[in-house]
Parts: C-alpha cells; structure tokens; sequence
C-alpha cells in the first residue's frame, strides 16, 4: 500500500462519517445547530424549513399586546391546520431569533404553551408546517423591561 | 434528582400535559461578576413517552424563559398512568425522570 491510496482510504472513510454525522439533522426531531444559533430570523427560517413562511388565519398565536417582564412572556401556539409535523417560535429581534421548536407526533393536538425571553419589543412569529408546507402567523409584543441580562 | 414537574390529568380520552423544569437556561450572553460570559448551559431537547410512544417532542433555544415551562396535550392516557420525560443540556448532560397522570 503506498501513500496514495493509504490517503484516499482515509479521505474515503472520512466523508462516510461526515455522511453519518449529517445524517441525524436530516431527521425533523434533531437539534437544528444551524437554526439555533442563526442570527436573523430569515436564515433560521431558512435552516429550519428551507424557505419562509406564507401567512395565514390557520395559525393562532396568543401572545400579550405588552409584557412588563421580558424575561418571562408566555405565548402559545396551535392551529387547526392538518397533518402538522412540527411548529416553531421565532422572536425577530432576538440575539438568535429561534426560541423553540415543537414536534407534533400523531396523537398529539398541535397546541403548545411555553414562555420565551425578550430582549426588546419585536414581532413573535408562529411557524407552523403542515402538510409540507410552512404557514405562520405574526404579533408584535411590547417589551419595558428586557429580558437579556441587565 | 429530577428537575420537572409534572402535571398532567387525564380527561376524555385525552391527558393535558403541563410542565415546568427547574433550570437556568443560561444563554450565554450574560457576564458574571467578573465580567466573563458565563457559559450557555441550557436545556435543548425535551422528549415525553407514554407507553413507549413519543408524545411530545422539542428543540428548546437559549431564548426560552429561565425555569422552562412547557404544555401540551395528548391522546390517551388514563389516570395512573406514567410519563417518561427525557432531556438533554447543550453541555451534553442529560436525564430521565417519570410523571405520574392524575
């Protein structure tokens, strides 16, 4: 065996394992890297669901016109949409605008509730795919007291 | 040691679902008394199982409120029966615990 191909084999076996490293983010449940620590709302978009979003009425987004804290602001999200696979929460002005991300097994309603933190006032947006499509719903929501720090 | 708790009730056929873990979710964006950033530890990911079927299943970002709280609800589920949550931490550290239906 002289160099080269000792060079190859490992130049081989390493993009196997870099196949297989990719592999887990093709599956819908795994943390999305990319999306998370995506800056702007459209590239976490992106990397979530490969494109934006249209909106629509399906998707309701119940989210407070103004929070006093923005460390803690409840939101909750659900749709009568069908074969919903997953829904997600974006802050737009956020430091990293995805906030969570909720899968959608059958069996289970798509309606969720949780509370977010919020840096400063900004658009929520609901993202809700459906059917392989992606539908969302936006509110704005008053921060007076930031929820980054301080 | 476990870090949620549960509640969850049973009714019509279908099992509400409410949780809140206690957790800093630290961002990493926050500096210390030292003035370092302290280090983002956080929860990212937050699976349930009944009877050995996922019913809830999230990514979680830095963005999600310090002490997680989380609803949902399913269908299924009758009173006495358990849940299997399991986590995990940006830093690798994860666990499992069980939730009982009332």
């Amino acid at each position: 065996m002289n160099r080269r191909t000792v060079v190859k084999a490992i130049a081989a076996s390493g993009a196997l394992m870099g196949m297989g490293a990719l592999m887990p983010r093709v599956a819908l449940a795994a943390w999305n890297k990319d999306a998370f620590s995506a800056k702007d709302q459209a590239s976490a978009m992106n990397a979530l669901f490969g494109g934006s979003a249209e909106a629509s009425a399906n998707v309701m987004l119940k989210a407070p016109a103004i929070a006093e804290n923005g460390a803690v602001v409840p939101l909750s999200v659900s749709t009568d949409l069908a074969d919903v696979e997953s829904v997600a929460i974006f802050i737009e002005n956020n430091p990293t605008p995805l906030a969570a991300q909720f899968m959608v097994p059958a069996g289970t309603d798509a309606d969720f509730s949780t509370r977010v933190r919020m840096g400063k006032t900004t658009n929520v947006t609901a993202v809700v795919k459906a059917g392989g499509n992606t539908y969302s719903a936006t509110s704005e929501v008053k921060v007076t007291i930031g929820g980054c720090g301080g | 040691m476990s870090i949620f708790r549960v509640k969850a009730k049973a009714r019509k056929g279908s099992t509400d679902v409410k949780m809140m873990a206690k957790h800093e979710m630290e961002t990493g964006q926050r500096k210390g008394k030292d003035g370092n950033l302290i280090p983002a530890k956080f929860l990212d990911t937050v699976t349930v199982k009944h009877a050995g079927n996922t019913v809830f299943e999230a990514n979680l970002g830095t963005a999600v409120s310090k002490n997680p709280y989380l609803a949902f609800s399913f269908a299924g589920g009758v009173k006495g029966e358990e849940l299997e949550i399991m986590w995990t931490e940006n830093t690798g550290a994860n666990g499992s615990e069980t939730g009982a239906i009332k």
